[in-house]
């Protein structure tokens, strides 16, 4: 079907997130949508999904316009969207998440009877919406099978790991027959190998004649799988370019003038060791075991960046290691036992902690950004003297702090909620940097930001690093663990499956990623650090 | 969804959901000065003060319709409204307006005392309704400060009266059975209620913080474990009951015990309501002021975030039930040494549940607590000469209280009805909208 | 927005494996420690037929003492099970049933052991328990409704009170009891539609909102009871209530007839309700809607699921239902309306809900736990056991606090209950 979007426009209070957007997608093509974070291309497939009501604009299907009030007028019209938050039920099964909304029913019957000679035949019910669950089974692995999207219908969702819940939205949105597809930001959650996996039925899906829109910020998967690539900024369209076109004309197009795409960064020297981890363990949300027999060092002015497909341990291993969620094992900060400490203790230890989910668990939303810069300091002078806050001190302190760290806000009273993801970011690097830290452990450090604000936090975590600081940097992002990291640490389900140095190929850390490198990690690079767990940590 | 907003630092409601991308910095709060166009325009934009008044408006008015419709005067005159239409209309006018100018008349000032006074009568009776709203107002502060600390720090404590109950159990036993001089007497029971209640509360933290068990049910549960404790040692001469008696009483506790005076005999305002009052300035210094304070404020507004920063949240749930069944105890204490009756199995009354609905009105903010426990005091006290003067039964007083929660914690009601703009500035949400899980 | 609910984090420093082993060996101890040991003489008497019953069947003598340490040791033994083995999840249910039961079992007979008012009666235990719990029920029924599409009710009191208030005015005002069921659980559905719309689209805090409701429901229920039932009583409050109808041949069966088919309209309209909510929730296309609505109603909304409308229905019918436990109240039971004449039972209901996990079935099992223990609690007092019965009164209250902090702590709610949906 041929899909076209003329005149999109859509704000959120003052903030003009789709400015009169044109969009034309052909039958049998795939489009790419590449932006940076922000520039307004959800909201777009939102529009067009129903989920937003935009403000001016129309959706033209085949040239008919079509009104799009809601996913239900969405369904109709055969777009199918699958979203970055996968919208998908964890307690349910699979079979019953991608029939939602479409169930199949049966009919009561009762069975054909002979009563002596008189024959009854089966008389139907009303279904009273009773589910055919065999029905559902069948449909999805029909569907499975016909996409090669293996999956069990009666699995729970919330079971499944993240790659595996993508193929339930994908194969949710082929059973409403879907011939417009939406896939939101898909590869964030995949490794490399899965990503091509995906590519793979994106063609065939295309060849299949479905239109198919590919949103994402990443110049090489945009390049490796559009047929033509369209660049958002701002809010608006500022050019369709071929597939060919190189990576420094689609990121200065995309960010709106020339990027530079490495940080520029001295040869770490590492010192000491300073975070020492024995055997580390952790438990799961169910019981299972999420982080397996962990074992690693991190020394003073080195950079160890965690590569691996999200939901591979590392959110719990940084828990773990700040005491938020029980572990058993040693880890040592500078020779100190922290094995048992509380998270406080391990704060006053000198450890910085920039937690992955920054509105969650970096910051109150509702506490102004003076409030946030002392959150994990407030019952220290000058901050407090017994137990009475000073309060001229922490405004003063943050007075000073904003402006260091160039925080965007228009006063240091403003709930921190009300900042742009990029400058709430800041306020926690802030906050973290702010003290004298040992060990600076970042997780996912700049989910979500735009390229200025990832610039500014890169810089400042190799600063932390020239500095004598031992940074551990947990990313899902592979151009960041280039970027940034001096040794790569690969998780792949709780266990960390090599140590590689920055400069193995991304073919091979993504094999490493998806699990297939463990055994032949040692040919990834003999010399330079990189070893497998069991001989890992000796070089003194 | 992230939470609407928050005691301490509001929050422009929609402001925190659209934050995740690039929001625009939401401008500074206007807290300018007073002028009379920020007046203007707080009135136009349905600031929190203004739509509290008109919540109150608006309870009051639907409390007038609930008076005049089950007035068998009004709705005989309106039966006969065909032929008599102004007698229709003076019939409801003088309904309500009987009604409600004798609950002014009982809670704030009665203009006959005035003219009393100039022929010789007692200047002290023109003062006197002020002085009765004191004191009912007296025990809705402290239970209201007890359900606000607890929102503050995220939870919701429906239990003062069970704590209430704690209070008032060792506040009479050490009112009875302890013999002191007169003034170290009645402190002793003050802070032997202020423990009882906040063991009671304690129980609740601490069976949260080690099981992550709701304290909403905990605390609905512990009322009734509590109530049927009451009785249960209100009725066993060798427990708490009056010697000689058959009835659930305790025995009188002794006069060194009771708290002195000030505005004059009960029904009028004692040394309770100057208790109140300072347990109000305290908790405003606790939780604005002190690190206790801001650890409570972090947990209420994010114990995820507060648990990233060190802040054992367990604990602040523990200290925080426990200040907080200690002040339902407080509001114990004024009743049990503030009245001449003794205990008996139902002397909780409603304290507990006027307690939430004064921390809800008060927006959980100490000062905003004893407002709204003034507000609900007048409403009782003159309630009961409303009862009295009318024949309009003081129960409609709980209703009118119910609808001025209600209205005030929906805003967007309020401008829809009255037509405000919708404002940029804060919601006037005391607590966020979290569900069993928060 | 977070696209998988988070779960709950909660610090777990208890071992619930441990936790339910060390109950059941606890409530053994009690069995056999305080209701053995201090048993009295004599042998302990059941019957099983109400006096003049046909088919009478004979009454079950057992010795008080032995009976508890029997039932006690049994106890006990279901704890070290628990202790040694990890069962799976049906055994683990059946084994806490297993534990209630000797306990409940060895207290009656420590309570009729050597009693001389008469023999326990058990059929009247059973009848009452039933009867006691129907407006519990029907209370948690009406909380599952509301919360399994993700609206918190507290109100649940409120909407008995006033489905209550409303049925006794009517069925006495027209004198048509059938007209004052109907009324009562509209009462109670106006209420439900008060809370749906403060909540759906005031977003106003539920559990706020609930206790609000309740307060409004119970000061304008004094109100107009004193104001208008006091006064006019043979109008408004004259005590209609429903005949008992009696299941032709399903009631003349022993024990089981007169328990549970002999009784008025409320518990048959309950028996339907029960059934068609669990299958309802459980089996069909409505149910999976609503719970989706409940659990993630992002998802269901991308799925063309309309999760106001699922959730403004869903709740005025669990008003409705909440309505119809409040007219029985009056209409079903005593007849006559006084004040605040629910005292808690929506707050019980409430606790039921949630002990029984969310789920119709489970709630019913809590409810009928709390309509034993209140029924319990009578017929002792009618025995003249010398036990408190404040005390007694108290038991369901402390049981559900152990139960909501040690066997069942870590519940699981629908994960968007009690949280809006705002679309962007």
């Amino acid at each position: 079907m041929k899909l076209e979007l003329r005149g999109i426009t859509k704000s959120f209070g003052g903030l003009v997130a789709n400015d009169h957007i044109d969009l034309v997608v052909q039958p049998g093509e795939i489009r790419a949508l590449l932006g940076e974070n922000g520039a307004g291309k959800t909201t777009l497939m939102n529009v067009l999904y129903g989920l937003v009501q935009p403000d001016e604009g129309e959706v033209l299907l085949d040239d008919e316009p079509v009104a799009i009030h809601s996913p239900r007028d969405a369904i109709r019209a055969r777009i199918g969207m699958v979203h970055q938050h996968f919208m998908l039920v964890p307690v349910f099964t699979v079979a019953e998440n991608v029939t939602l909304g479409s169930e199949r029913v049966r009919g009561l019957a009762t069975p054909a009877m002979n009563l002596g000679g008189l024959r009854i035949p089966p008389l139907g019910l009303p279904s009273f919406g009773l589910l055919d669950r065999r029905q559902a089974r069948r449909d999805v692995l029909e569907l499975s099978e016909r996409f090669g999207l293996r999956i069990d219908p009666d699995a729970l969702v919330e079971d499944l790991p993240v790659g595996v819940q993508q193929r339930v939205e994908i194969i949710k949105a082929l059973l409403r027959d879907a011939s417009v597809l939406v896939l939101d930001e898909p590869t964030a959650v995949l490794t490399p190998g899965e990503t091509q996996d995906l590519f793979r039925i994106m063609r065939e899906l295309r060849d299949g004649g479905r239109s198919i829109i590919f949103i994402s910020h990443k110049l090489k998967e945009v390049q490796a799988i559009a047929d033509t690539i369209t660049v958002i900024r701002r809010g608006k369209v500022v050019g369709d370019r071929p597939p060919a076109t190189s990576d420094a004309e689609l990121a200065a197009l995309m960010v709106g003038r020339s990027v530079q795409l490495r940080v520029s960064k001295e040869p770490a020297v590492p010192a000491d060791v300073v975070l020492d981890v024995q055997d580390l363990n952790v438990e799961g949300e169910r019981g299972e075991h999420s982080v397996r027999g962990l074992t690693f060092q991190v020394r003073a002015g080195e950079i160890l960046g965690v590569a691996g497909v999200q939901g591979n341990g590392q959110t719990e291993l940084c828990e773990a290691l700040m005491g938020l969620r029980p572990s058993t094992g040693s880890v040592h900060l500078d020779g100190a036992d922290l094995s048992h400490a509380s998270t406080r203790t391990r704060l006053r230890a000198g450890i910085g902690y920039v937690p992955e989910d920054r509105s969650e668990d970096g910051l109150v939303g509702e506490f102004s950004v003076a409030d946030n810069l002392i959150l994990d300091v407030f019952d220290r002078p000058p901050y407090a003297s017994g137990i009475a806050l000073n309060l001229a001190a922490i405004r003063e302190s943050a007075t000073r702090r904003v402006q260091e760290y160039d925080v965007r806000t228009t006063s240091v009273l403003t709930p921190a909620g009300t900042l742009s993801g990029g400058n709430q970011q800041k306020v926690v690097v802030a906050r973290e940097m702010g003290r004298d830290v040992k060990l600076l452990l970042v997780s996912q450090p700049t989910r979500g930001l735009d390229v200025g604000s990832i610039e500014f936090v890169h810089k400042r975590l190799v600063a932390q690093r020239d500095a004598g600081a031992a940074v551990l940097i947990v990313s899902s992002e592979l151009d960041e663990i280039y970027a940034l990291a001096d040794r790569i640490a690969v998780m792949y389900e709780g266990r960390i499956v090599a140590f590689c140095p920055p400069t193995i190929s991304e073919q091979e850390l993504g094999l490493l990623m998806a699990g297939g490198g463990a055994a032949g990690s040692a040919d990834a690079s003999p010399e330079d650090g990189s070893q497998t767990p069991a001989q890992e940590p000796e070089q003194s | 969804m992230s939470d609407q907003s928050g005691a301490g630092h509001s929050v422009p409601p929609g402001a925190t959901a659209t934050a995740q991308d690039t929001g625009p910095p939401a401008p500074g709060e206007p807290r300018g000065r007073l002028t009379g166009s920020a007046i203007i325009q707080a009135v136009a934009e349905g600031h929190s003060a203004v739509i509290t008044i008109l919540a109150v408006f608006v309870a009051l008015v639907i409390g007038g319709l609930l008076i005049v419709a089950s007035d068998p005067v009004v709705l005989r005159a309106w039966d006969s409204f065909g032929y008599a239409p102004g007698a229709a209309f003076s019939a409801t006018w003088t309904s309500v307006s009987s009604a409600y100018s004798a609950l002014f008349e009982g809670s704030i000032f009665s203009p006959g005392t005035i003219s009393a006074a100039f022929h010789g009568g007692s200047i002290a009776a023109i003062f006197y309704p002020l002085s009765l709203t004191a004191f009912e107002a007296t025990p809705l502060i402290l239970t209201g400060l007890s359900v606000a600390v607890a929102f503050r720090a995220g939870m919701f404590n429906i239990g003062a009266a069970g704590q209430w109950i704690g209070g008032a159990l060792v506040a009479t036993w050490l009112g009875y059975a302890v013999h002191l001089p007169i003034a170290a007497h009645a402190v002793v029971c003050v802070i032997g209620a202020f423990a009882g209640g906040a063991v009671i509360g304690w129980i609740v933290g601490e069976v949260k913080a080690r099981t992550g068990a709701h304290e909403v049910i905990l605390t609905i549960m512990l009322n009734y474990v509590m109530y049927n404790l009451l009785s249960f040692l209100l009725s066993s001469q060798s427990a708490m009951q009056a010697p000689g008696q058959t009835n659930q009483v305790a025995p009188a506790i002794a006069a060194s015990a009771m708290l002195p005076h000030v505005g004059g005999p009960p029904p009028q305002a004692g040394v309770g309501f100057l208790i109140a009052l300072a347990a109000a300035a305290a908790l405003a210094w606790l939780l604005s002021r002190s690190t206790v304070g801001f650890q409570f404020r972090t947990v209420g507004a994010s114990p995820s975030a507060a648990r990233s920063a060190g802040i054992r949240v367990e604990r602040v749930w523990v200290l925080a039930f426990l200040i907080a069944g200690g002040l339902a105890g407080l509001s114990a204490a004024t009743i049990v040494q503030g009245q001449t009756q003794p205990l008996t199995f139902n002397s909780y009354g409603t304290y507990g549940f006027d307690g939430i609905t004064v921390a809800l009105l008060g927006r959980a903010r100490p000062f905003g607590v004893v407002i709204a426990g003034l507000l609900f005091g007048a409403l009782n006290g003159g309630g009961t000469l409303m009862e009295a003067a009318t024949g309009v039964p003081a129960d409609v007083v709980d209703v009118i209280k119910g609808l001025i929660v209600l209205l005030v914690a929906a805003p967007p009601l309020i401008r829809l009805l009255f037509r405000l703009r919708r404002s940029g500035g804060a919601g006037p949400q005391a607590v966020a909208a979290k569900g069993w899980s928060g | 927005m977070t696209a998988l609910a988070a779960p709950v984090r909660v610090p777990i420093t208890v071992n619930r494996r441990y936790l339910a082993a060390g109950t059941f060996i606890a409530l053994g101890l009690i069995d056999i420690c305080v209701f053995g040991f201090f048993a009295h003489r004599g042998d302990a008497v059941f019957a099983l037929s109400l006096p003049g019953a046909r088919p009478h069947l004979p009454a079950i003598r057992v010795p008080g003492a032995w009976t508890s340490f029997v039932l006690g040791a049994i106890s006990i033994g279901l704890g070290v099970v628990r202790l040694v083995m990890d069962v799976p999840r049906w055994a683990k249910r059946l084994t806490i049933a297993g534990a209630l039961l000797c306990f409940l079992l060895s207290l009656l007979s420590w309570t009729d052991a050597g009693n001389s008012v008469g023999p326990l009666q058990v059929i009247d235990l059973l009848q009452g328990t039933l009867t006691a719990s129907i407006p519990l029920v029907l209370g948690a029924l009406a909380g599952c409704m509301c919360e399994r599409s993700g609206v918190i009710n507290i109100a649940i009191e409120g909407q008995l009170l006033f489905g209550a208030f409303t049925a006794a005015a009517v069925a006495s005002a027209t004198g048509g009891v059938w007209l004052g069921l109907v009324a009562g659980s509209l009462a109670g559905g106006l209420l439900g539609a008060l809370l749906a719309i403060f909540a759906i689209m005031f977003l106003v805090d539920q559990i706020i909102l609930g206790v609000v409701l309740n307060v409004i429901a119970l000061g304008l229920t004094n109100y107009l009871y004193d104001r208008v039932m006091v006064p006019y009583a043979n109008t408004f409050n004259a005590g209609n209530t429903f005949g008992t109808i009696k299941i032709p041949v399903l009631s003349n069966i022993p024990v089981i007839g007169p328990v549970f088919f002999d009784s008025n309209i409320f518990l048959y309209i309950t028996y339907a309700l029960i059934l068609v909510i669990q299958i309802g929730l459980f089996r069909t296309r409505w149910g999976l809607r609503v719970r989706a609505v409940g659990e993630h109603p992002v998802a269901a909304d991308t799925v063309g699921i309309r999760v106001l409308w699922t959730r403004y229905r869903n709740v005025i019918l669990g008003g409705i239902i909440a309505g119809i436990g409040g007219a029985y109240l009056t209409a079903g039971s005593v007849g006559f309306f006084t004040s605040d004449i629910s005292s808690g039972f929506g707050y019980i209901a409430l606790a039921a809900m949630i002990f029984g996990r969310w789920t119709p079935l489970g709630s019913v099992a809590a409810a009928l736990l709390f309509g034993f223990s209140y029924q319990l609690q009578t017929e002792l007092s009618s025995l003249r056991v010398p036990v408190s019965s404040f005390i007694l009164l108290m038991a369901p209250y402390v049981a559900t606090i152990i139960a909501v902090a040690g066997l069942v702590g870590r519940v699981r709610p629908p994960a968007a209950d009690g949280k809006p949906y705002v679309k962007a």
